[in-house]
């Protein structure tokens, strides 16, 4: 063997272990989430073994039960709820994110740098901070447990982002294409529609996707402002804190079909969802 | 938190683009209309309650007891300093946040570096190691809870008696992890979940490197570590600090994790769920406020540094 067959070899030897440990890591970190989805297809005494049993027989049992088979308590309303809350305060927040980025990067109003980071430091308020005043002018106004008011917080949970996120997708228009489009004399709607909104497209698909997984997720507000009516599916699965006997088969469908709409839409678009986690800054 | 504050962070920080796109003061009322709506929208919701938030911590009122309503005085924030569990609460939000943003930022800076080379199934691999951040944050917990810490029959102990069993052993170590170790417990099933956030920034730094000058300074003869050390570090920095910046103001807010796993029992409290608790459980709104504003105070001397780290990457241009 020449001495730079055997480099090679090692170098392959090399990219193979590598290779071998980024797989090792991958199945690691995916380990708890593949052993929830395979116990939510499991029946309950097959799920509460020592040790477990990975290969017994699967059923659709603790789907049946999280909605409602034996115990009549549909998960519907909560799910409705959150999707209700989620998409109304995504397409809110960019209804409002969006021109204060047009604002703040198109055509800046003087200071804009400053405006940026006051959205920011909003966002470092604690959210607890503020909720007590919420709560009793929510329950003066007789908008507690109505998802209405969700609406409105989780609007302003996720509107410091998302015009994070659409300032730097915005600041990506080239300007000079601008000017020569308004010195040819196209109108501010021609200029939005036919330069912005092209360029703009991919950034206000990640802030949506974003705001949405966001007010999905929520639940110290949910929890707090929210009962019978307008509970997200958040608040249902605190109904699983304490133990319910053998009940872990019921626990983690219900944490599967929780998960389900932010899962999808996260794989679907994982570019999107880096864009938009590091506000716009990872591109 | 107050604008000046922040323009005295920001002061200075103007890039390129502003100098370029500013110059034409006119028409600034057309320019500002767009932001207004929006700007009015967040102060009237985030920072009025903050207003009523601080009236309130002044106040003695207890929902028990509405007839005992009035002006408290410090009352409340004396009765909150002094209360052992407020300040255990906040030894645990700063523990919980430091060990969860510096361990994830570690394993994502290895499972970074790891992704960052060509191997079959990178794809694949990329994938999984997302799931964990894609599960609700409430449903992970309590996959923790129940599925994996379970002292009888969870994921964890199971591994265990399965491994003894490989060994001829019936002897396996069952502890209940929960209330054995149960900050560590809170941390591991939040790291779990914000690895893959610090690893998808750092691969994406990564990625952003110029592979011209890796390539260089290897036919330079320059050892994997040296890149590493002279190259792919400084240029990983500002990622390195966005990760940290951003999983900081995420964490330090757990509530979900807290009250799912451990309602806050075992020391295992932070801020945002004593501040809950206070409110919701012993609805003493008064020192709830109090504690609020305490809650405040902190995150403001955070805050301030966080917001300089952001304002320096945005002036060296990496935003």
């Amino acid at each position: 063997m020449t001495a730079q067959e055997g480099r090679a070899a090692t170098g392959l030897l090399c990219r193979g272990i590598w290779g071998f440990l980024a797989w090792f890591c991958g199945l690691f970190f995916f380990l708890p989430f593949a052993w929830m989805v395979l116990t939510s297809f499991h029946g309950e005494a097959d799920a509460a073994t020592n040790p477990p049993s990975v290969g017994a027989a699967l059923t659709l049992q603790g789907y049946r039960e999280f909605f409602g088979a034996s115990t009549g308590v549909s998960p519907w309303p909560p799910l409705v709820n959150s999707l209700t809350a989620s998409v109304t305060s995504t397409l809110l927040v960019l209804a409002l994110a969006i021109p204060a980025a047009y604002a703040l990067s198109i055509k800046p109003v003087r200071k804009w740098t400053d405006v940026l980071f006051f959205f920011l430091s909003t966002k470092m308020l604690p959210a607890v901070a503020g909720l007590l005043p919420v709560y009793l002018i929510a329950k003066n106004a007789g908008m507690l447990d109505s998802v209405w008011l969700l609406v409105i917080l989780y609007t302003s949970m996720n509107l410091p982002i998302a015009v994070w996120m659409m300032r730097s997708f915005l600041a990506e228009v080239p300007v000079e294409i601008l000017e020569a489009a308004s010195i040819d004399g196209a109108g501010l709607l021609t200029v939005l529609v036919r330069i912005v909104a092209p360029v703009a497209a991919p950034g206000i698909a990640a802030t949506a996707l974003i705001s949405f997984i966001f007010s999905w997720n929520e639940l110290l507000f949910a929890r707090v402002l929210t009962g019978v009516v307008a509970g997200t599916a958040p608040v249902f699965l605190t109904g699983f804190v304490t133990s319910q006997g053998l009940f872990l088969a019921k626990v983690c469908a219900a944490a599967v079909c929780v998960s389900l709409p932010v899962l999808v839409a996260g794989f679907a678009a994982q570019d999107k969802l880096v864009q938009g986690l590091s506000l716009g800054a990872v591109k | 938190m107050g604008v000046q504050a922040m323009a005295r962070v920001e002061r200075g920080a103007r890039s390129g683009a502003s100098r370029r796109r500013a110059g034409r003061p006119r028409g600034s009322w057309s320019r500002r209309a767009p932001l207004l709506p929006a700007l009015v929208f967040l102060v009237v919701v985030t920072q009025l309650p903050f207003v009523g938030t601080l009236v309130i911590s002044f106040m003695r009122w207890n929902a028990l007891a509405p007839d005992d309503r009035g002006f408290g005085g410090f009352a409340n924030y004396k009765a909150a300093v002094t209360d052992p569990g407020l300040r255990s609460s906040l030894v645990t939000t700063v523990v919980l946040t430091a060990a969860v943003v510096l361990v994830s930022l570690l394993l994502g800076l290895g499972l970074a570096l790891l992704l960052d080379r060509k191997f079959p199934g990178r794809g694949i691999v990329r994938t999984l190691l997302i799931a964990p951040f894609l599960v609700v944050p409430v449903a992970s917990a309590l996959l923790w809870k129940h599925a994996l810490y379970n002292a009888s029959y969870g994921f964890v102990n199971g591994t265990l008696t399965w491994l003894w069993q490989l060994f001829g052993s019936d002897s396996a170590p069952q502890p209940d992890w929960l209330s054995a170790i149960p900050l560590i417990a809170v941390e591991a099933s939040l790291i779990w979940q914000w690895t893959p956030f610090m690893m998808l920034i750092l691969l994406a730094g990564l990625q952003s490197r110029s592979p011209d000058i890796v390539e260089a300074a290897r036919v330079d003869g320059a050892s994997t570590w040296q890149v590493f050390r002279q190259l792919t570090f400084p240029h990983l920095r500002c990622y390195l600090e966005l990760a940290a910046l951003l999983g900081s103001i995420y964490v330090v807010q757990n509530f979900d994790a807290v009250f799912t796993l451990t309602s806050g029992g075992l020391g295992t409290a932070n801020l945002p769920y004593t501040v809950y608790e206070t409110f919701y459980q012993a609805h003493d709104y008064g020192q709830a406020s109090a504690e609020g504003v305490i809650v405040v105070a902190c995150t403001m001397v955070i805050a301030t540094f966080a917001l300089r780290t952001v304002s320096s990457l945005f002036k060296e241009g990496a935003l």
